[in-house]
């Protein structure tokens, strides 16, 4: 058995504390997280609070919002775990944002890895105190006790208290070491974690009960809507505001400067209303003029992309002499990869609650992936003090990334100022997909030398990605680092920029989404070249390496192995017009392997049956963590299917019936298996999206012949 | 303005609104009635979806106006104990993801278990075409109407 890896921050620390109420708070902090600007020597700092209520029952404080990655329900799996209690006596309140807590924002599939060692430290240093308390209280060494089901007993003695009763006991004993502390670490010693589990959520969610932020209601609530230029950095000179403030039901209607920031308050024209309908009829009477001075179009941009193909770029990172190596390869394969760029598209449209109060405080009832940047964002844009700013953060109805920008709260924050009544602002699905940070498209020319064996020993990227003055812009960059480098003895990655001034930024799996795309379906392009099998070629290159190299090679080679046995891979024939497609990425973490089963008719293909194999480390909630292997395949699939393009400067997409997200009937069955290794958990958010596109397209080219070298798969032929 | 009687989840409600006003903007910000989302207003997602005399409508082209008189049930009328066979099955299955699709989807499953109370793959796939959820819970949403279609049986057909 490999050994765990120790993550744990030695300078964790605990706190013990008994309330008013009789409760026993632990709390594991680690300073680290903490702004420096909070470091007040009196202020108790905590990652979370784990709290035991004298009526046994045991709640955790969450700092993270929940957007459907799970960890509302896997947080207070891994606390039971530990303090061997039912966990369906553990619930979660979700915390406001609050400096104390260091970091609270949600992405990078980091809720998992950061919460793994606290959430253990805290319940399992309850455990002990809760223990310790017991053979105190009779008189017995603490060893010979055992905890379970939320109950001490001393087996010798017959004697047995539960934890509700050893509380008062438990808060007067030291607080135990942290290094102390013997954490459940491999899946061998989980009871609860690694089981299917029921988000905590779905009473409410099958219930339509209030949870999420557009659901918030308060007395004498106003509804908004903001008009913002459709072309990206247009201005207001001027609106028939006077004419809309006349049109029924609505309140309010006037003009917002706004600022330069275009992460930031937008010029645009606000609308408030008695109901939402009101405000959104009104906008259909609005004229503005708008002062444009953006024209930025696809049509431009490929056009720039073609002129910089033929330039050498700037060169990212090489290894070894490539040119050389080239010189003496026996094969070379050329091939060049475009996707588009593609919106978040949330089904929950963007949308914000706030109350500006007389006493000049701020409160915001915010589904914000990002709490403390929008905090920071409001109180520059506004002009007042971070902490007269309060957010409280409710149920996210699909982040992905989006929710990380939060100019929705600075129009929302401006708005509830103008007005001064609770006011909900809440986006069109317009709005929503003509305002996105979308992910930049980019186009990728490969070239790959190989020798007498078949064997990549050169390997030329130029990756022509976009940028604004003369830097990558956010979401387009593309690490040196990234496999094949490290796989292949003479590596080279170039980069050219396209021009843009389109809003970026991340979508999930950053980066990930397009790059596992073009560079898994570049190496089966290399394989059929050289007369191989896709799988053995990609063992093979994972044999061997050539100084560092970014990933673990045994685990991506075990998925792949795990994967391709459980579709049968070379082991059976699927028919005519049908074909086996595999890939394989690394990102946030995890290694994620699909085989895909499509069958084609003609042009039309139907993705049939998924085989996953996935190891993210030991993983708390097998249903969790398999919804989000599903729902990551259909979201990749479904992102391959779509694009946004730009004219003059504006998205040309707005809406379901011009951006068609997958349907149930193109979803495939997916198989998921899990590799239950003894490494950190990782997160699963992001992981398992990038593999899918090229598994599918692979399997593509199995079925029909067609390379999919262009997405959306139209550009390729395709239909879905 | 209007005045339009609503009977929603059995019970009679007066309200005034707008004439355009579609039902689901009379749902979420004339009662509070917020389970039933608002996505594309287009007709495009099914997020909004409603029941009207048991079929699922999307309730952003429908003016509340013009339902005067019919019953509809929202996802809140459904169970307040999340009991219902469908629901029962969503929460064993964990279809859920952010959630914000699934009272809609739940409403359209429960429209399709009424006319066929043993659906299979093709059926299911027609049935649910007009729901899109994001997350891609797609798979456990046939998983789900397969389990809730057993329960079903087992209780003597109700559902």
């Amino acid at each position: 058995m490999s050994p765990v890896k120790q993550t744990m921050d030695r300078r964790s620390f605990l706190k013990v504390s008994l309330l008013a109420s009789g409760a026993l708070v632990v709390g594991c902090g680690r300073p680290a997280d903490v702004d420096a600007d909070v470091s007040a020597q009196d202020t108790w700092v905590a990652n979370l609070y784990v709290r035991i209520n004298p009526d046994g029952t045991v709640t955790i404080v969450s700092k993270n919002p929940e957007a459907g990655q799970g960890v509302k329900t896997a947080f207070p799996m891994v606390v039971a775990e530990c303090l061997n209690v039912d966990w369906k006596t553990v619930s979660v309140e979700q915390a406001p944002l609050d400096d104390r807590y260091g970091r609270q924002a949600i992405g990078g599939s980091r809720g998992t890895p950061d919460g793994w060692d606290d959430l253990r430290v805290a319940g399992t240093a309850a455990r002990y105190l809760l223990v310790a308390a017991a053979a105190e209280k009779w008189g017995v060494p603490a060893a010979e006790c055992t905890a379970e089901s939320g109950v001490v007993e001393h087996a010798a003695s017959g004697r047995s208290a539960r934890y509700e009763t050893l509380l008062e006991m438990a808060a007067r004993l030291p607080v135990p070491d942290v290094g102390d502390l013997k954490l459940k670490s491999r899946p061998a010693d989980f009871s609860l974690l690694g089981k299917f589990v029921p988000g905590v959520d779905n009473k409410k969610i099958l219930t339509g009960q209030p949870l999420f932020g557009c659901d918030l209601r308060l007395d004498g609530m106003l509804y908004a809507v903001y008009a913002k230029c459709p072309v990206f950095e247009g201005k207001v000179r001027n609106a028939n505001v006077d004419e809309i403030r006349s049109l029924p039901g609505v309140t309010h209607a006037f003009v917002v400067e706004g600022t330069d920031d275009l992460r930031g308050l937008r010029s645009g024209v606000a609308i408030v209303a008695e109901t939402w309908w009101q405000a959104d009829s009104a906008r259909k009477s609005l004229r503005v003029d708008w002062d444009t001075n953006q024209a930025d179009s696809s049509s431009d941009y490929e056009k720039r992309a073609e002129e910089l193909r033929a330039e050498s770029g700037e060169t990212l990172g090489s290894a070894g002499d490539v040119d050389e190596a080239f010189a003496s390869a026996s094969q070379i394969v050329e091939a060049g990869y475009y996707y588009p760029f593609v919106s978040h598209a949330n089904m929950e449209p963007q949308n914000c609650t706030a109350l500006y109060k007389e006493s000049g405080e701020l409160e915001f009832w915010a589904p914000t992936q990002n709490p403390k940047s929008a905090r920071q964002l409001v109180a520059n844009t506004l002009g007042i003090s971070r902490d007269k700013i309060h957010i409280n953060l409710m149920r996210i109805g699909g982040g992905f990334g989006r929710r990380l920008r939060n100019e929705f709260m600075a129009e929302v924050a401006w708005i509830a100022r103008e007005v001064r009544r609770p006011v909900q602002l809440q986006w069109t699905r317009e709005d929503d997909m003509r305002h996105d940070y979308y992910r930049p498209g980019a186009w990728h020319d490969f070239k790959a030398g190989l020798d007498d064996d078949g064997r990549m020993i050169a390997f030329d990227h130029h990756f022509i990605t976009f940028g604004a003055n003369g830097e990558t812009v956010s979401g387009a960059d593309l690490s040196p680092n990234h496999y094949p480098a490290g796989l292949v003895p003479n590596f080279r990655l170039r980069q050219s920029l396209v021009e843009t001034n389109v809003p970026t930024g991340p979508w999930r799996s950053p980066g990930h989404s397009a790059y596992g795309w073009v560079y898994q379906c570049f190496f089966d392009e290399v394989a059929q070249a050289a007369g191989r099998d896709p799988l053995e070629f990609r063992l093979d290159m994972l044999s061997r390496s050539y100084g560092d190299v970014q990933i673990d090679r045994q685990r991506m080679s075990d998925v792949l192995k795990l994967a391709a046995k459980k579709a049968g891979w070379g082991s059976r024939e699927v028919g005519d017009g049908r074909g086996l497609g595999l890939a394989v990425h690394y990102d946030h973490g995890a290694y994620v392997a699909y085989v895909v089963e499509v069958a084609a008719n003609g042009s039309f293909v139907k993705v049939d049956k998924v085989y996953a194999a996935v190891d993210c480390g030991p993983f708390i909630n097998l249903s969790g963590a398999k919804n989000q292997v599903e729902g990551g395949f259909v979201d990749g699939l479904s992102t391959a299917n779509l694009e946004v393009t730009f004219v003059d400067g504006a998205a040309q997409q707005g809406n379901f019936d011009d951006y068609e997200l997958l349907r149930i009937g193109q979803a495939p069955k997916i198989d998921v298996e899990f590799i239950q290794s003894d490494n950190s958990p990782s997160g699963l958010g992001e992981p398992p999206l990038a593999p899918a596109a090229p598994a599918v397209c692979n399997a593509i080219f199995a079925a029909t012949g067609t390379r999919v070298r262009k997405l959306p798969f139209s550009r390729s032929g395709i239909s879905l | 303005m209007s005045n339009v009687t609503l009977k929603i989840n059995g019970q009679s409600v007066s309200i005034d609104v707008p004439s355009d006003m579609p039902l689901l903007w009379a749902l979420r910000d004339k009662l509070n009635l917020t389970g039933t989302k608002y996505g594309c207003g287009i007709g495009e997602c099914g997020t909004c979806t409603v029941l009207v005399d048991g079929r699922p409508v999307k309730s952003c082209l429908r003016t509340a106006e013009r339902m005067d008189g019919r019953e509809i049930t929202t996802i809140e009328g459904i169970s307040e104990d999340a009991s219902h066979p469908v629901q029962v099955a969503w929460h064993e299955e964990d279809v859920p993801q952010c959630g914000y699709c699934q009272g809609g989807q739940i409403l359209a499953a429960i429209a399709l278990l009424e006319e066929n109370p043993n659906p299979d793959d093709a059926a299911i796939d027609k049935a649910m075409a007009d729901n899109l959820c994001r997350c891609g819970t797609y798979h456990r949403i046939r998983k789900a109407i397969k389990r809730a279609a057993r329960y079903a049986a087992e209780t003597g057909g109700e559902s």
